[in-house]
C-alpha cells in the first residue's frame, strides 16, 4: 500500500481553509499587498517569508481581523471573513512581543480567552491543565510572566493562543527573541505540538532556515507579492525565480545568453575567454535569450586537476576560504573576474586541508545541478 | 559611607535650612502657651484643642475634603480619556491643536483661568459653591492627569490589547481587564496629584467660592489678614503632618513594591 503523503495543495478536490482572492491592501500610497491569491490548507504548516516590509505581517494581521482588505476578499472555510471583528473569529495569534499579559500569573494568561468564552470553571482548569501540560510549564502556573525565562514566556504565548482551540493559529516571528540554540529545540517543539493538535499553522519569518524546517509549505514574498509558494524542497532546489534562488540559502548566480542545443539543453555563454556552460532545464529559452544559472556551492565538485569526464570544467584560482566546521566554502575567481563558491563537506577531522590561497583549482559540475532562470 | 566634607556639609545645611526652618518655626510656635505668636510662653496644646471647637474651620476642611475627592475622581476620568485619544487615535484633523489646547492650562496663569471660570458661572447663572469650585478643579488638574497617563500609554505595548481583542474580548473588556490594570499606577499617581494641587489651591478656589463655601486654604488666608494666630499655626501643622504622612507612606509602598519585584525577577532567574 502507497503511503498517503500530506499534499492537499496537489489534490484538486481539496477544499481549502483559508483562500485570498485578489487582496489587495493599501496603507495610504503604500501597496503593501498587491492583488495576490494563496490557498492554505487544513493542518498545514505555512510559512510566509520575506525580508522586512515584504507584507508578509499584513497578510497575517489581515487573517487575526487586525487590517481588512482594500481590494479582494478572504474565506476562512468558505465564508468571508471580512464582516467578522477579531473577537469572534476561530483564529487566534501568537505576538511577536508575546504581548503575555504581566498582571495575570501564567495560569491566568492560558485561562484569558476560555474565560472569554463563558465556559464553567471546570472546563477552564482542565483545559489550562492540558495547555501547560502540552508546553511542559506546570512547574510556573502560578508565577507572573517577569518571573520566568524567555523560553518559558514563549511557551506561555504558545499555550495561550491554543487554549481555545482555534481553527488557525497564526505566529508573528514566534522565535525572534530566542537564541539560536534554544530556537532550533523550540522548532522542532513547535512542529510536535502542531502535529498533535492538528491545528493549520500559519508562521511569519524572515529566518529561512526556520522557515525550511518548520513549514509544509513556504511561500516567499517581495514588495507585497508572492513570489512563490511551494514545498521548502522544491523552493530550495527548483526556485523559479532569481529572487527566490538568492533568497534561499547560498547560491552563485551566472548571468550570459542561453543557446539551444538538443531537446530541453541549452549552452550558456557568460563570458568571453570561458567555454560555455551546458544545463537541462525545463522552461524554454530562445537563441541569445538573456538567462542566469543559479547553482548551489554544495553541488560544484572542487578538484586540483581536471576531472576526467565532467561536463562543466572551469579553472580559477581561489579568492576566499569560509571554514564553518562542518564545511567549508571556498570562493573561486575565474579569470573573466566571475566567483563561484564551492562547499566541501569536512568529513575527516584531522586531514589536511587541500586548497589554500591563490591555489589554482578546477571547478566541475553536472548538467542537472543548477537551474537555467531567466535573466 | 563616605564622609563629607566641611563645603558639603555646610551647603547641605544652610539648603536643608532654607526649606525647612520656617516650618520649624511654625510647628513651634503652634505648640506656644501664648497669644502673641512670636513670644514664646511655654509648652501647650491648647491651640489644638481650640482648633477642634472652631465651626468655621471644620466647615472649610470638610468642604476642601469633598472638592478634592470629587474633583480628582472626576478629573482622573476625563484626563485618562483625554490621554487615550491623544496617544491612540493617530492622526486626525486637529490633534496637534486638540493636544496644545490639552496642556495649554498647565502655563496659563492661575489668576486668568480663574478669572475665566468666574465670568463663565455667572455668565450661565450657576450659584458659587461647591459645585463651582469642583468644576473649576477638575478643569485645570484634569491636564496633569492626562499628562501623567499619556506618558504611561506612550510606551504601552498596543498588541497587550490585540491579544485580548483576540482571545474574545470586547473593545471595553479589553480596556477593562488588560489595558486599565496595566496602566493603573499612573491613573493613580495622576488621581494623587490632582487631589494634592485641588487641596492647597488658593488662586482659583477664591475666584470660584461662593458665601455658601469655602475652602480651606481660602480660610486660612482670610484669617492671616486679621493677624496671625496659634490656631492658623496648629492647622498648618496638622496640615504638614498630613501631607508629610501621605507622601511619605507613597514612597514606602513604591519603594517596598519594586524591592519585592526584585527579589521575585531574582528568585526567577534562579530557578
Amino acid at each position: 500500500m502507497p503511503e498517503t503523503v500530506f499534499e492537499p495543495w496537489n489534490d484538486p478536490d481539496a477544499e481549502p481553509l483559508i483562500r485570498f482572492r485578489n487582496v489587495t491592501k493599501r496603507f495610504g500610497d503604500f501597496t503593501a499587498i498587491d492583488n495576490q491569491t494563496l490557498d492554505i490548507y487544513e493542518k498545514e504548516f505555512f510559512a510566509l517569508l520575506g525580508p522586512s516590509g515584504c507584507g508578509k505581517t499584513t497578510m497575517m494581521r489581515m487573517l487575526a481581523g487586525f487590517e481588512t482588505p482594500t481590494e479582494g476578499t478572504i474565506e476562512l472555510s468558505g465564508q468571508d471573513i471580512a464582516p467578522i471583528p477579531p473577537n469572534k473569529r476561530a483564529v487566534n495569534m501568537m505576538f511577536q512581543s508575546y504581548a503575555l499579559f504581566p498582571h495575570l500569573s501564567v495560569w491566568e494568561n492560558i485561562a484569558f480567552g476560555l474565560k472569554r468564552d463563558r465556559m464553567d470553571k471546570d472546563s477552564i482548569a482542565a483545559r489550562v491543565e492540558e495547555m501547560l501540560k502540552l508546553t511542559r510549564l506546570e512547574k510556573f502556573a502560578r508565577r507572573k510572566p517577569h518571573q520566568i525565562s524567555g523560553g518559558q514566556r514563549q511557551r506561555v504565548a504558545l499555550a495561550r493562543s491554543l487554549a481555545k482551540a482555534p481553527k488557525l493559529l497564526l505566529l508573528d516571528e514566534p522565535m525572534g527573541a530566542l537564541d539560536a540554540k534554544l530556537r532550533q529545540d523550540t522548532q522542532f517543539e513547535l512542529m510536535d505540538i502542531q502535529e498533535k493538535t492538528g491545528t493549520t499553522f500559519v508562521i511569519v519569518t524572515h529566518d529561512q532556515e526556520e522557515a525550511m524546517t518548520v513549514a509544509s509549505r513556504v511561500a516567499v514574498m517581495d514588495h507585497g507579492r508572492i513570489v512563490q509558494a511551494d514545498t521548502p524542497a522544491r523552493i530550495y532546489e527548483d526556485p523559479e525565480s532569481v529572487y527566490v534562488a538568492d533568497f534561499i540559502g547560498d547560491v552563485t548566480i551566472i548571468e550570459g545568453t542561453a543557446q539551444p542545443r538538443r531537446e530541453g539543453f541549452y549552452e550558456m555563454t557568460f563570458a568571453e575567454a570561458q567555454p560555455g556552460i551546458s544545463a537541462q532545464s525545463e522552461r524554454k529559452f530562445t537563441a541569445g535569450q538573456a538567462c542566469a544559472l543559479a547553482i548551489r556551492p554544495e553541488k560544484v565538485v572542487i578538484s586540483a586537476e581536471k576531472p576526467e569526464n565532467g561536463v562543466n570544467a572551469l579553472k580559477g584560482t581561489i579568492l576566499d576560504i569560509a571554514y564553518l566546521g562542518n564545511i567549508s566554502t571556498y570562493h573561486v575567481e575565474l579569470p573573466g573576474g566571475q566567483v563561484i563558491k564551492a562547499q566541501t563537506t569536512n568529513t575527516r577531522r584531522l586531514s589536511r586541508r587541500n586548497f589554500t590561497w591563490e591555489d589554482e583549482v578546477w571547478l566541475s559540475w553536472s548538467e542537472t545541478a543548477g537551474v537555467l532562470l531567466e535573466g | 559611607m563616605r564622609r563629607l566634607t566641611w563645603f558639603n556639609t555646610t551647603s547641605l545645611t544652610l539648603g536643608f535650612a532654607f526649606l525647612y526652618l520656617p516650618m520649624i518655626i511654625l510647628i513651634v510656635y503652634s505648640f506656644n502657651k501664648s497669644e502673641l505668636v512670636t513670644v514664646w510662653a511655654g509648652f501647650s496644646t491648647r491651640w489644638y484643642g481650640e482648633l477642634l471647637e472652631n465651626d468655621a474651620f471644620l466647615d472649610a476642611a470638610w468642604v476642601t475634603l469633598q472638592v478634592a475627592v470629587v474633583s480628582s475622581t472626576v478629573a482622573t476620568v476625563l484626563g485618562t480619556l483625554a490621554a487615550l485619544v491623544l496617544v491612540r487615535a493617530g492622526r486626525f484633523i486637529g490633534r496637534t491643536l486638540f493636544s496644545g489646547m490639552i496642556y495649554a492650562p498647565l502655563v496659563m496663569p492661575e489668576v486668568i483661568t480663574g478669572l475665566s471660570l468666574l465670568l463663565l458661572f455667572i455668565g450661565i447663572g450657576l450659584d458659587r459653591g461647591v459645585l463651582t469650585i469642583i468644576l473649576a478643579h477638575t478643569t485645570f488638574s484634569m491636564c496633569y492627569v492626562s499628562v501623567v497617563v499619556s506618558s504611561r500609554l506612550v510606551s504601552f505595548d498596543r498588541s497587550l490589547e490585540e491579544a485580548a481583542l483576540d482571545l474574545g474580548c470586547s473593545t471595553v473588556q479589553a480596556f477593562r481587564l488588560v489595558t486599565l490594570p496595566i496602566i493603573s499606577p499612573a491613573v493613580i499617581s495622576g488621581w494623587l496629584l490632582a487631589f494634592t494641587l485641588s487641596l492647597d489651591d488658593l488662586v482659583i478656589a477664591s475666584f470660584t467660592a461662593g458665601p455658601s463655601a469655602t475652602t480651606l486654604p481660602i480660610k486660612i488666608w482670610s484669617s492671616i489678614r486679621l493677624g496671625v494666630s496659634p490656631e492658623i499655626n496648629a492647622l498648618s501643622t496638622i496640615l504638614i503632618g498630613i501631607v508629610a504622612v501621605g507622601v511619605i507612606s507613597a514612597s514606602l509602598i513604591t519603594k517596598s513594591a519594586s524591592l519585592r519585584q526584585q527579589a521575585e525577577e531574582r528568585a526567577a532567574v534562579k530557578a
